[in-house]
């Protein structure tokens, strides 16, 4: 069995991950600090991925950097290409899975104990000290749930991404397209051994969220004590 | 220490508008919640912006709106110590203190600092602990230690007792006051408890509705409130409506009675109050036939209701607070209340 389409998700789920992470963290961020009328209508910007049908994202993402729209002839002048190509992948997934992590960092920033930060203004600390250190630690939880569950959506992601990079063997398969083409072509027992891979994944994916639930759930119970 | 604030910043319908002065020692800001003490505390440590006015500490301007000075909260010098200590969850107590040490570059004077406060704090044995294994007296004391050696010029307490059990609190208070007393700094200390501003507070400002309606020497204040909001949050349990008609003597339809006061009345008396321990069987000031409403036992004390003959019965009882073995068990025929303890009060709280 060819296990291109495994590689190539894992990459393009990994990568997308990490960049959602950061985008995520500092949109999430920035939203808490917002007035409440703005925060909404941002709100529902951002969130959109997460309630549009995924080709419909897909459909943006193609015209907003198909090859022969303005941003994709910028990119194309740079070297930059992302129709039908991996890397076209890493974009969709990004934009698929961003609502999941912006939005469980949100909450996690939300419940913050702002008397955290207010201790620390006062007793010399620098804003940026206060962040790293004490407010992300604190929201560390809600964070890696965020990550998790992101990494997750992007490793599942299908419509998005069919859309912008299709499904070129050995090039822009991914386990999702993978399943649809051999069962598509009557490759059943290809089909299903590709669907247990993806079981197998999202099984650990679960796990790991579920533990991290239950850590905080001891931690919030010992410090109710 | 001399600070002064006058600042004004809305909240959605509610207007801070606080105003006053402080020197030395510990101040009280005293006033129900809700009441904007605690963010008026806020607005002096920097975390929250005043919408205007002024913040001037030891000289030095921390704000002033009109003059566009808003002194981040890293440099004012301020030490804040919040209800729950605000420990930082992920840290050590160790590392929690060390936080207030950033500031300092000589290795030397951390140490040394950082030994002093575990030692005053008495927090040996608990610098490997994380905030969660600590009991609500041994987090005050670490967060107290913390402030200490970042070394503040002012000490800001925000109800730091209210998060304690009641037993522990009184205790932690004492315990507290001795070692304010060894941080040798001024604090504000921001309360709703009257017994902890009494106990604790040199000078108290009183809160209520956004705005300071009251600012003496403590004694002076429980003496003499002079507002219905202040002897209410003073603790007075007896106030009524009341009017002038003389010098030195007030009518009190409520109760059905004229008392007479030590204090010359003035223009604009809206009401009278009597503190509930005032009332004496044996006082010949202001004695009053007085008819039995009911009684509450405490631990020390009794607390009798009572109306004057003659009160309408539809008007609310009075309370006498009896110490246990003060009295001879029998409801007495009569009351009196010294005229030096008939409270005079005006504006704030009226109608």
């Amino acid at each position: 069995m060819d296990i291109f389409p495994l590689i190539n998700s894992l990459r393009i789920a990994a990568i997308s991950s990490v960049i959602v992470f950061f985008l995520g963290i500092g949109a999430a961020y920035g939203a808490s600090r917002l007035p409440r009328g703005i925060k909404a209508a941002l709100d529902v910007v951002l969130t959109l991925p997460l309630v549009l049908p995924p080709t419909v994202c897909g459909f943006g993402l193609l015209l907003l950097v198909g090859a022969k729209r303005p941003l994709g002839i910028l990119l194309a002048e740079l070297g930059v290409k992302l129709v039908m190509t991996w890397q076209g992948g890493v974009l969709a997934a990004s934009v698929v899975a961003f609502p999941l992590m912006y939005r469980t960092a949100r909450g996690a920033f939300e419940a913050f104990d702002e008397t955290l930060a207010h201790a620390g203004q006062t007793l010399g600390l620098g804003n940026t000290y206060i962040f790293w250190r004490i407010r992300l630690p604190a929201c560390r939880q809600g964070i890696i749930a965020g990550a998790v569950l992101a990494f997750a959506r992007a490793l599942g992601e299908y419509g998005a991404t069919s859309m912008l990079i299709g499904y070129i063997p050995g090039r822009t398969a991914t386990i999702a397209t993978t399943v649809y083409q051999l069962w598509r072509t009557n490759d059943e027992a290809g089909a299903m051994a590709w669907v247990a891979v993806n079981l197998a994944i999202s099984a650990v994916v679960l796990v790991a969220v579920n533990m991290l639930e239950e850590a905080q759930r001891r931690r919030g119970k010992a410090a109710g004590r | 220490m001399s600070l002064e604030v006058k600042i004004k910043k809305r909240l959605g319908a509610f207007l801070l508008d606080a105003e006053f002065e402080t020197g030395g020692g510990v101040t009280g800001l005293l006033g129900e919640s809700g009441c904007g003490k605690s963010m008026t505390l806020k607005c002096i440590a920097g975390v929250e912006r005043p919408d205007e006015g002024r913040i001037v500490l030891d000289g030095e301007v921390l704000f002033d709106s009109a003059r566009g000075i808003d002194v981040p909260p890293q440099k004012r010098g301020v030490g804040y110590l919040f209800q729950s200590g605000a420990l930082f969850p992920n840290m050590t107590v160790e590392r929690n203190i060390l936080c207030g040490l950033r500031g300092e570059r000589d290795a030397a004077v951390r140490r040394r600092l950082y030994g002093e406060a575990v030692r005053m704090m008495r927090l040996e044995g608990l610098e490997k602990k994380k905030p969660r294994e600590l009991s609500g007296g041994q987090a005050q004391r670490a967060a107290l230690a913390r402030i200490w050696v970042s070394r503040p010029r002012v000490l800001l307490l925000d109800e730091p007792f209210s998060a304690l059990d009641a037993h522990l609190s009184e205790q932690i208070q004492v315990e507290l006051s001795e070692l304010l007393r060894g941080f040798g700094r001024d604090a504000l200390l921001v309360t709703h408890s009257r017994d902890e501003a009494y106990r604790l507070c040199g000078h108290i400002a009183v809160m209520h509705g956004g705005r300071v309606i009251a600012a003496k020497e403590t004694r002076a204040l429980f003496d003499d409130p002079g507002s219905v909001a202040a002897a209410r949050i003073t603790g007075c349990k007896n106030i009524a409506p009341a009017r002038r008609i003389g010098a030195h003597e007030v009518e009190v339809p409520d109760w059905g009675v004229r008392l007479m006061c030590a204090k010359e009345t003035g223009e604009g008396l809206c009401a009278v109050g009597v503190r509930a321990h005032d009332f004496a069987p044996g006082e010949a000031a202001n004695r009053r036939r007085v008819v039995f409403a009911g009684a509450v036992e405490e631990p020390f004390a009794w607390i009798v209701r009572f109306r004057f003959e003659g009160q309408d019965e539809a008007s609310p009882a009075l309370w006498w607070r009896l110490p246990k073995g003060a009295g001879r068990g029998v409801f007495p025929d009569e009351l009196g209340v010294a005229a030096e303890d008939v409270l005079l009060l005006y504006g704030e709280g009226c109608g």
